[in-house]
């Protein structure tokens, strides 16, 4: 009976269940003999098992000053939607500052009626909100845009993307409070680190949904996702949530700053450059299996994987067994919602042939992930912001998972 | 205040829950088995429409984002030659002497955008000028941010832009002058339209 609900790709369809205890396996040898004397007591700030180790991946400090640098979340280790805060990716442009909050202060300026400057404790008396999120570098998975594929995991290739539970205050109360002039169309965004790292916003977006968020994940922001307070712009490229953020200036149009003008703006091949490329488009990785890993066995395999995108909801994640020729729509077993990160799950029979997995997400928006080949078709080869073509992972007969281009 | 207006008033008040807490009620499983008594609803302690004003007014802040149009930049001036001898000292070491040390590189590139091998440097691909002093000022030197003084900003800027033959050997740069250099690249960019 089971046959009936496998199609010829292999995926199992919707409610088929594999048949339980035909196998019986020994127990797994005992070590609780005195356990009770070796346990820990409780302690002041947790810690992961030691045998189930995660770190974060791909750690690049820059040759002439190791706080510039990246760090990537391992996305092949985590399940769920929502990121550990100790494994959230980090980018930074001139290192982490330890602030005391005390002496740290938030001033907005420029074209508002009445400069206002806020303490740290002054936006934790403001009503706060909290809402799910994804933050996406504008780099993430730009190994992908390189000639040949890299043979690493999911995490090292694409895990400048990270989930929170995001907690501050809207933006638009604090803008209200100091007054908008008519004219002033952006708003320019800086941080208190040793770069005073600015990027502008149009205020169309900055009303909207944008928070000065305090809180990660339940806990106030760690230093490295920028303690005390940090711009949060869901759905847009990483930079422009501004960490340490320490002044808001309202104007008629934007700063054009060195992070705006010379790096996070996407070269096309005919030699022009796009700029203000904010939204990060519809994305879709399998995370399990995924590079690096061998499949244990011949048999069903869990695929896994997140989706998000920066202009809306996920509505449909397809996955693929044949590199694209025939797809499957997966089941999305996470809480949908907008400008979150959203997990996929669908059953795989693996008969120990070799297979080409992809996924494939489509937003509420009707935006539809592209192939590689086509999401670089427009850029300069050197050009690797904002790519969101399609993974593909190659299952070897072995059971061995790399990536490759199709 | 008769019978029958004093029973509105305390209907009213039992409504008073769920229409300053809709959200609240909507979040909380049970919340509508455990009702609020009349007493914990009454004038009100509660409300959703709670904004406080914590601003504290301030008349002055230093200002340091330089606008393409350069009406922020501070005075000052420097030329090109000044900014050799600071650049040499405060610069070359990451960036190279001519401005073209790799994975640093400020010079050259010209012509490149368009060809399988672009380079994006201050010549090539910067759209203004006034970014130069913008950003010299606010995150160079690398690990000594701050530290120059505008006239060194000033000098670097046009050393920067010599290197890249944007100005002549004998340019002074100051706050008049640096937003009337026009960059090669000014209209390499398509600002996309926000949404």
């Amino acid at each position: 009976m089971t046959q009936r609900t496998v199609d010829r790709r292999g995926f199992l369809k919707a409610g088929a269940t594999v048949a339980a205890g035909s196998l019986v396996v020994p127990l797994l040898a005992d070590d609780r003999v005195n356990r009770s004397v070796v346990a820990a007591p409780p302690g002041d700030y947790g810690q992961p098992s030691p045998f189930a180790p995660a770190r974060r991946e791909a750690i690049s400090r820059h040759p002439f000053g190791a706080g510039a640098g990246a760090s990537s979340t391992p996305l092949q280790l985590l399940n769920g939607t929502v990121t550990p805060n100790s494994l959230h990716f980090e980018r930074h442009h001139s290192g982490i500052p330890q602030i005391d909050p005390a002496k740290h202060t938030l001033t907005i300026y420029g074209d508002v009626h009445q400069s206002l400057q806020f303490s740290y404790e002054d936006l934790l008396a403001y009503p706060l909100e909290t809402h799910l999120y994804f933050l996406e570098c504008s780099g993430n998975s730009y190994r992908n845009t390189l000639p040949d594929a890299q043979n690493a995991t999911a995490g090292t290739l694409s895990g400048l993307v990270s989930g929170a539970e995001w907690t501050g205050v809207p933006l638009h109360y604090l803008l209200a409070e100091a007054g908008i002039k008519p004219n002033a169309k952006w708003l320019v965004a800086e941080g208190a680190d040793a770069s005073a790292n600015t990027r502008s916003l149009p205020l169309n977006i900055a009303l909207d949904n944008v928070m000065v968020a305090l809180y990660q994940n339940g806990e106030p922001l760690r230093p490295s996702q920028g303690f005390p307070m940090r711009l949060f712009v869901p759905g847009c490229e990483g930079n422009i949530s501004i960490k340490w953020l320490t002044a808001i200036k309202l104007q008629a149009e934007p700063a054009y700053t060195r992070e705006e003008t010379s790096k996070y703006t996407d070269l096309l091949k005919d030699g022009q450059a796009e700029m203000f490329s904010l939204r990060m488009g519809v994305k879709s990785l399998i995370t399990t299996p995924s590079g690096l890993m061998t499949l244990p066995r011949q048999g069903v395999v869990e695929i896994s994987g997140l989706a998000w995108s920066g202009h809306g909801s996920i509505r449909k994640v397809e996955v693929s067994a044949d590199a694209g020729r025939s797809w499957v729509t997966a089941p999305l077993q996470s809480e949908p919602g907008p400008l979150r990160l959203t997990r996929f799950r669908l059953p795989w029979r693996w008969q120990g042939a070799p297979a080409i997995l992809q996924s494939r997400a489509v937003d509420d928006r009707g935006n539809i992930q592209p192939s590689r080949d086509h999401a670089l078709a427009r850029y300069s080869p050197l050009g690797f912001y904002h790519y969101n073509g399609i993974q593909s992972w190659q299952v070897s007969a072995a059971g061995e998972v790399k990536n490759v281009y199709v | 205040m008769s019978m029958s207006n004093t029973a509105l008033i305390i209907l009213a008040l039992a409504l008073v829950p769920t229409l300053l807490m809709p959200a609240y009620a909507q979040s909380v499983k049970g919340a509508e088995s455990t009702p609020l008594s009349l007493s914990d609803t009454l004038p009100s302690s509660l409300s959703l429409t709670h904004k406080p004003r914590r601003g504290q007014p301030v008349s002055a802040y230093e200002n340091t984002i330089v606008s393409r149009d350069g009406v922020e930049l501070p005075r000052g001036s420097g030329s090109a030659a000044e900014g050799k001898l600071v650049y040499a000292a405060r610069c070359a070491s990451c960036h190279g002497v001519d401005g073209r040390q790799p994975g640093n590189v400020l010079a050259g590139g010209q012509g490149s955008l368009a060809t399988p091998q672009p380079l994006k440097t201050v010549g090539s691909y910067w759209p203004y000028a006034t970014t130069l002093y913008d950003y010299i000022a606010r995150a160079m030197p690398y690990g000594h941010e701050k530290s120059l003084t505008a006239d060194e900003v000033y000098a670097v800027a046009a050393y920067v832009l010599l290197l890249n033959q944007v100005v002549p050997a004998d340019t002074r740069l100051d706050q008049h002058s640096l937003p009337q250099v026009v960059m090669p690249n000014r209209e390499g960019f398509i600002e996309l339209q926000a949404e």
